[in-house]
């Protein structure tokens, strides 16, 4: 009864509160847009959206907060350098592009100096994972990489581990700096490998997309040995992996049970790519991550687990995903195991010897 | 007692209004994040074609990559029917716009079947036509999913400024219409025909055509604008390839901004009383400098035929078609 008398006494002051309730709320809407943060994340998820609803092709090779490979053609000042020959190939003796479009980087077909003028304002992640024995790798890794990886631009190392405390501190060249994530660990190694996609996909959608423009990820058991740089950045890239660049696709060791999501027939593959390094920009590497991660569930509630764990994953999804870019295997490279051949003119990520069984443990 | 109730529900209002603003914004962040897929995964129907050889020995054969690595289109570079497999279901539309102006009308007809035939072929088109005499244009029956559009323009007397006006007709045209019809824009020049299959290897953010006459040449013989004075200019040291004017595009937004930046440039010209050598096309040489394409057409797609075709041009797809210029522009 007082409820009633309250309403019926005071209909109008009501009916003027909740107007002006309407209107309040549609002050907070704008006032919400001009806090530079909310902005900042709608900004980064339109251009993210335009460049996911507009962006067909490569492109290749780009609106301040955009990358140059999904909006505006990035401006470059005026340089000197020598002139490409139309009809002088740079390279003869390997292929230089897929039937896709997508360069094969090697060395010698590309200007740095045109490429870091486009890629000026880029900041480039790169994820690496360094679970319970693997922490040591870290150091060489890091030391390398701040010579070698990526100079002269900014990068975001993300180092995901579940041993905080025994990252070590590396000087870092100005512009860079380094990111621990905590993440869990798993008993068996296979799964702590296939888990990774989970973790890239979760702190993608967290973290790296308001953060960084590309992201790579790469392997902590490697150190860089000669210059990696913007020439490898596009909208989703893979590696060559150094074992069978030059095998017949039959001998490529995709998933070949037809149970398992990654599987691959044997008439089917262009490449085999290695899992040691490969990225994109961050919209990319989460839709792959994402797609490996729900294979790697379908296949553990059928009871199977890919030959290659994470690696098989990936060559399923490069297949049906054709990347923009492929890097040679200049970029990815065992020297114990594999003699140098002559088209091999640089070697810039390599493996760093290790004992598997003493590493692999608890 | 009134003004006192009036305060507590303004302030409940207000306090409701922040919660639910609060939690709008978090609950955005937790739904999952839904795109449209870029890349929409390649039926395995086409999966079946040979792998590719990365160790390959190529014997004369012209450059596959740009030194900013952008892929240099020509044939055996590309699978045609990976590619197609790839664009097809994007459902794209692309837009062709060409120029007839005065007696150039005479080539629309020529122009638009050799399109039916080789441009695009199986996807949307639509054909962007220029003219001061809407009338003239002929009527060529289209295939399904392709149509003209015929804009009227004011005709100039002099035919350089025609030309130079192409760079302002078209960025106009596409803010006022073509942004919301095609995905992907080309612009040509109407004196010339399709040979050969023009297709979806094509596409790319911004696409320049090497032009046939300088592809072999050092850049100090490059027709550049040299006088100092001209926002064209370009160094001795400067340039990559020389880029005909006669073929460029890309999507329709950068395509947007290289044009209004030639315009904008030529405007800047204009006002100091010099016209560049070659008019709009060394401004586009210009800009493409600084603003380099992300593909390049190989001299296949932009072809002279009275020029000796050289064994490393395999399939010619676009060249002129032989003219007298002087009767022409009279």
């Amino acid at each position: 009864m007082e409820l009633r008398d309250f309403w019926g006494k005071s209909s109008k002051s009501w009916l003027f509160l909740i107007l002006l309730f309407v209107a309040s709320f549609g002050f907070y809407s704008n006032v919400f847009n001009w806090i530079p943060r909310w902005r900042q994340r709608e900004v980064s998820q339109s251009c993210e959206a335009h460049h996911l609803q507009g962006q067909r092709e490569s492109p290749p090779l780009s609106e301040g907060d955009c990358c140059p490979d999904t909006c505006r053609v990035p401006r470059v000042p005026r340089m000197l350098y020598p002139k490409a020959h139309v009809l002088q190939p740079t390279r003869v003796d390997v292929l230089l592009m897929t039937p896709w479009f997508a360069p094969i980087i090697w060395d010698g077909t590309y200007d740095s100096a045109i490429l870091n003028a486009q890629f000026k304002n880029t900041t480039i992640g790169v994820v690496v994972f360094a679970i319970k024995k693997y922490v040591v790798f870290l150091k060489l890794f890091l030391e390398t990489a701040e010579k070698y990886f990526m100079v002269g631009h900014r990068v975001i190392y993300y180092i995901l581990t579940d041993r905080p405390a025994d990252v070590p501190q590396i000087p870092l060249q100005e512009g860079r700096r380094v990111v621990i994530l905590q993440v869990r660990n798993y008993t068996r190694w296979q799964d702590v490998v296939l888990h990774r996609m989970e973790m890239i996909s979760n702190f993608s959608q967290q973290r790296f997309l308001h953060e960084v423009d590309y992201l790579v990820s790469a392997d902590i058991d490697m150190k860089f040995s000669d210059h990696v740089g913007v020439e490898i950045l596009s909208s989703l890239f893979g590696t060559l992996h150094p074992g069978f660049y030059a095998s017949d696709r039959r001998r490529f060791t995709y998933e070949r049970r037809p149970l398992s999501q990654a599987y691959i027939p044997e008439d089917e593959g262009d490449f085999y790519y290695a899992a040691a390094l490969y990225g994109g920009s961050v919209a990319e590497v989460y839709r792959l991550a994402t797609a490996c991660h729900q294979a790697t569930l379908i296949d553990k509630a059928n009871g199977i687990e890919a030959v290659w764990h994470e690696e098989s994953h990936l060559n399923k999804y490069l297949l049906y995903h054709k990347p923009t870019k492929v890097l040679s295997p200049e970029y990815v490279w065992d020297e114990r195991m594999l003699r140098k051949p002559p088209y091999l003119r640089r070697l810039r990520y390599v493996a760093v010897p290790k004992n598997h069984a003493q590493i692999r443990s608890r | 007692m009134r003004r006192h109730r009036l305060a507590i529900g303004l302030g409940v209002c207000l306090l409701v209004g922040t919660v639910l603003c609060t939690l709008w914004v978090y609950v955005e962040d937790w739904l999952p994040v839904s795109y449209v897929p870029y890349y929409l995964p390649c039926p395995e129907i086409l999966s079946r074609y040979p792998q590719p050889k990365l160790l390959e020995q190529r014997p004369t054969e012209l450059l596959t990559l740009t030194p900013w690595l952008a892929p240099i289109v020509s044939e055996g570079t590309f699978n045609a029917e990976l590619l197609q497999h790839i664009y097809q279901p994007l459902n794209l539309t692309i837009g062709l716009t060409v120029f007839a102006v005065g007696k150039y009308t005479h080539f629309v007809q020529h122009f638009l079947e050799s399109a039916e035939r080789f441009f695009m072929h199986g996807y949307r088109v639509c054909y962007y036509v220029f003219t001061d005499d809407p009338t003239a244009i002929p009527q060529v029956p289209l295939g399904p999913g392709r149509r003209l559009g015929i804009i009227p323009i004011q005709r100039h007397s002099r035919w350089e400024e025609i030309s130079t006006r192409r760079m302002e007709i078209i960025s106009q045209h596409i803010a006022k219409r073509a942004h919301q019809e095609v995905d992907y824009l080309f612009c040509v020049d109407v004196d010339m025909v399709f040979r050969n299959p023009w297709g979806p290897e094509t596409l790319g953010d911004l696409v320049a055509a090497i032009h046939p006459g300088y592809y072999a040449v050092p850049r100090q013989q490059f027709p550049y604008e040299r006088r100092h004075v001209s926002t064209a200019f370009v160094a001795d040291g400067e340039g990559d390839f020389y880029y005909g004017g006669a073929v460029f595009g890309g999507r329709v937004a950068n395509v947007y901004e290289f044009t209004r930046g030639c315009h904008m440039a030529i405007l800047a010209d204009k006002a100091n009383g010099i016209m560049a050598a070659w008019q709009e096309e060394s401004h586009l040489n210009r800009r493409f400098i600084s603003h380099k394409p992300s593909k390049v057409l190989s001299p296949e797609y932009l072809w002279d035929d009275r020029k000796r075709q050289p064994p490393s041009l395999k399939l010619i797809r676009f060249s002129t078609l032989d003219k007298d210029t002087s009767w022409l522009r009279s």
